[in-house]
């Protein structure tokens, strides 16, 4: 398929996008050695070609998917188009020209290289994004909770329907950071829209006690004698712990205790107390 | 609010490289017991500190809403007495439940010793329970936590588990009967605070899963918390090398097909601390190796030393389409070191591989003095959402 050609598609960066160029490619017999996001830098050498976005030609390949090859493999190319995988519209491509040739079989050759290649970074956005389901820190602001995050792979799709679900009666919104996008949920709906930076309010004292609270807590539950920072590290790798409460940094955790301390009138002995009690009961009972 | 997620979500993971995926606490350490292995038990003389039913609920839902948790993990020491100890946790369920209207996960401890028609109510409140056998055997717990004794254990475990299986054939019935703790129940054995043998922990271990249905059995290693002539020095070590074994032999009782009695026997008690059950288990049954990647049957697949489920799985589905060699196996994922020595790919084995036993049982070995990974001790969920592969990483010894 490879024919040594330098030719380049460039398109808009849309899923739909994709789509027409694989249709493209099959209308003009060509296969080109690189697809370009708008968002990639066009070198001196290539000359490109522009592969206009056109949502019929873009629905009839993507409906041939499952008919012609199998739903997972649609599912695949829909979630490989979400992954942080540098060459993923190539990728994609070239999967797609062999599951049209060989059916629903391409989705069980994995020693093939395109195969392969595809669904390792498939796996890469799909457990980053089960990660997040854990590791997503909310703060309360007011009635609404709000998230940041930094992900590699395009991962808010992915946790939107857990998030709405968990949050049903909520107002809440996370924010990635990386690809400066929101997934903004209230009454009942959801929306994903481009957000170009987020300041957020100062956290208030019932905010900032929880926070302390949570750290007190995650400091307790470790068992002295058996720290394994190696393997915490393999399970949860550093690029989390940006966005993480238990992980705030000293000075930040200097600010909580003196706004804690501050607002000790409001709350009287409250802070304490529990907090005291999140402590001391990490151990063992019944 | 909230949800009860199938899969397992880890909400951090703690120093020890443990997941932290519910609000672990009591809801008093206060308690009238006195087992001896016990940090709370009556005699010591510890700070002593009590939630309401209320400051449960709330500190519960707040971390909930932050997503610091999945659910609550709530256990308690025995104040006044078991049936008052039951009804304070019915309480602060019944807040969380009701007035909050808390999805969420929670996980229960049956207080031993309480009255049935608690530990229902209790168990219409939770998702799981678990009862903590702590110590394998009869005599241990007579010795070490007299207030206790295997029918004030068992009694409540069997009740448990027949109220399970009512409830399967309720829900059935009615489409709207209340759940009766839908995620089943657990227990937890303490490992080395008695002489008990690893055969007798493993044999007790297949027994519970057989016989009352539980979903998880944990083994915690014993900590020395005081100075008594029946438990162990106080400077004792931990033993985690044998505690990480049982949770490795245990994996082999719930995915791999294996059965207590071939990995240990009355001759053979207790788990070699240098090698992998499973690898010991090879090492003793050499007659039955090396097996043919591309012939082998998905159960032998299982039992060959470095091929997990999700590798078994793969070398199935990828050598429908053809023969598969080294190559193709390193393609797929699958790691060779320890396999290499129990596998042939079309009849050959890997090239330049040299079996002196001597090399052969260093490779095998080579993993020992690393610090397991505990992180499967704390999981509360059946389906493990990290990868096999990140588990066995961390498991240093692939199973
Ligand atoms: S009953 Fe539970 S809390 Fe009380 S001493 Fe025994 S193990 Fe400890």
């Amino acid at each position: 398929m490879l024919d040594g050609t330098d030719l380049v598609y460039s398109y808009d960066g849309t899923f739909e996008g994709l789509m027409c160029c694989v249709f493209e490619s099959y209308e003009c017999k060509e296969s080109p050695c690189l697809i370009r996001p708008p968002s990639v830098q066009q070198t001196i050498f290539d000359t490109s070609k522009w592969i206009e976005t056109d949502s019929q030609k873009a629905d009839r390949v993507y409906n041939s998917i499952p008919v012609k090859i199998s739903s997972e493999a649609q599912e695949l190319v829909k979630l490989g188009f979400l992954t942080c995988e540098e060459n993923k519209e190539l990728l994609i491509l070239r999967f797609l020209r062999l599951g049209f040739k060989v059916g629903g079989k391409v989705m069980t050759m994995l020693t093939d290289e395109v195969v392969c290649s595809l669904q390792k970074a498939v796996r890469h956005l799909t457990s980053e994004s089960h990660k997040f389901k854990g590791f997503i820190r909310f703060s309360v602001f007011g009635e609404a909770l709000v998230a940041v995050i930094e992900p590699k792979n395009y991962v808010l799709p992915l946790l939107s329907a857990h998030f709405c679900d968990r949050y049903k009666v909520e107002k809440f919104m996370i924010y990635d950071k990386t690809h400066s996008v929101a997934l903004i949920y209230q009454s009942n709906r959801a929306e994903l829209i481009e957000v170009e930076g987020l300041t957020l309010p100062n956290v208030d004292s019932t905010e900032a006690k929880y926070r302390l609270l949570w750290k007190q807590f995650y400091n307790t539950i470790a068992i002295e004698g058996r720290t394994n920072p190696r393997c915490r590290m393999t399970l949860m790798p550093k690029r989390y712990w940006n966005q993480m409460t238990e992980f705030d940094n000293m000075s930040d955790l200097f600010q909580i205790q003196v706004q804690v301390a501050e607002t000790k009138q409001a709350i009287p002995n409250d802070i304490n107390k529990t907090a005291d009690k999140t402590t001391r009961y990490q151990i063992q009972g019944s | 609010m909230g949800n009860a997620a199938k899969a397992g979500i880890c909400h951090s993971f703690s120093a020890d490289g443990r997941c932290i995926s519910l609000l672990k606490v009591l809801m008093t350490n206060v308690c009238v017991f006195d087992c001896k292995y016990c940090i709370n038990r009556e005699s010591n003389d510890t700070p002593r500190a009590a939630f309401t039913p209320q400051e449960l609920a709330e500190l519960t839902i707040n971390f909930y809403r932050r997503n610091y948790i999945e659910g609550l993990f709530l256990s308690s020491g025995v104040i006044k007495n078991p049936n008052y100890t039951a009804e304070q946790m019915i309480k602060a369920l019944e807040l969380l439940r009701n007035v909050y209207h808390f999805n969420g996960y929670i996980h229960v401890k049956a207080i031993p010793g309480a009255d049935s028609e608690l530990i229902t109510r209790l168990g219409l409140l939770a998702d799981r329970m678990s009862i903590n056998i702590e110590l394998p055997s009869q005599e241990s717990l007579r010795l070490l936590a007299p207030s206790k004794s295997k029918e004030s254990i068992l009694r409540p475990m069997g009740l448990i588990s027949t109220k399970i299986q009512e409830n399967r054939t309720d829900l059935v019935k009615y489409r709207h009967a209340s759940r009766f703790v839908p995620a089943g129940q657990s227990t937890q054995l303490i490992v080395g605070a008695t002489p008990d043998t690893d055969h007798k922990i493993l044999t007790l271990t297949e027994g519970l899963y057989k016989k009352y249905g539980l979903k998880r059995v944990f083994f915690s290693a014993y900590m020395p918390v005081a100075e008594n002539s029946l438990l162990p020095a106080i400077d004792t070590k931990p033993p985690l090398i044998r505690e990480h074994r049982l949770y490795q032999a245990d994996w082999l009782l719930r995915f791999y097909g294996f059965e207590a009695k071939e990995l240990l026997d009355e001759q053979n008690p207790n788990f070699n601390l240098q090698v992998d059950p499973k690898c010991n288990w090879a090492l003793n049954n050499m007659d039955k190796f090396p097996v043919e990647i591309n012939r082998a049957s998905h159960e032998m697949l299982l039992r060959v030393p470095g091929i997990g489920v999700i590798s078994a799985q793969r070398i199935i589905t990828a050598r429908r389409n053809g023969t598969l060699d080294f190559t193709s196996l390193k393609k797929l994922g699958v790691v060779l070191k320890r396999a290499q020595y129990f596998i042939t790919c079309q009849g050959k084995i890997m090239e330049g591989l040299k079996i002196t036993s001597d090399s052969t049982i260093r490779t095998l070995m080579s993993d020992q003095y690393k610090l397991p990974s505990y992180q499967e001790q704390l999981r509360l969920f059946d389906e493990p959402f990290i990868s096999r592969e990140e588990v066995q990483q961390c498991l240093t010894a692939q199973i």
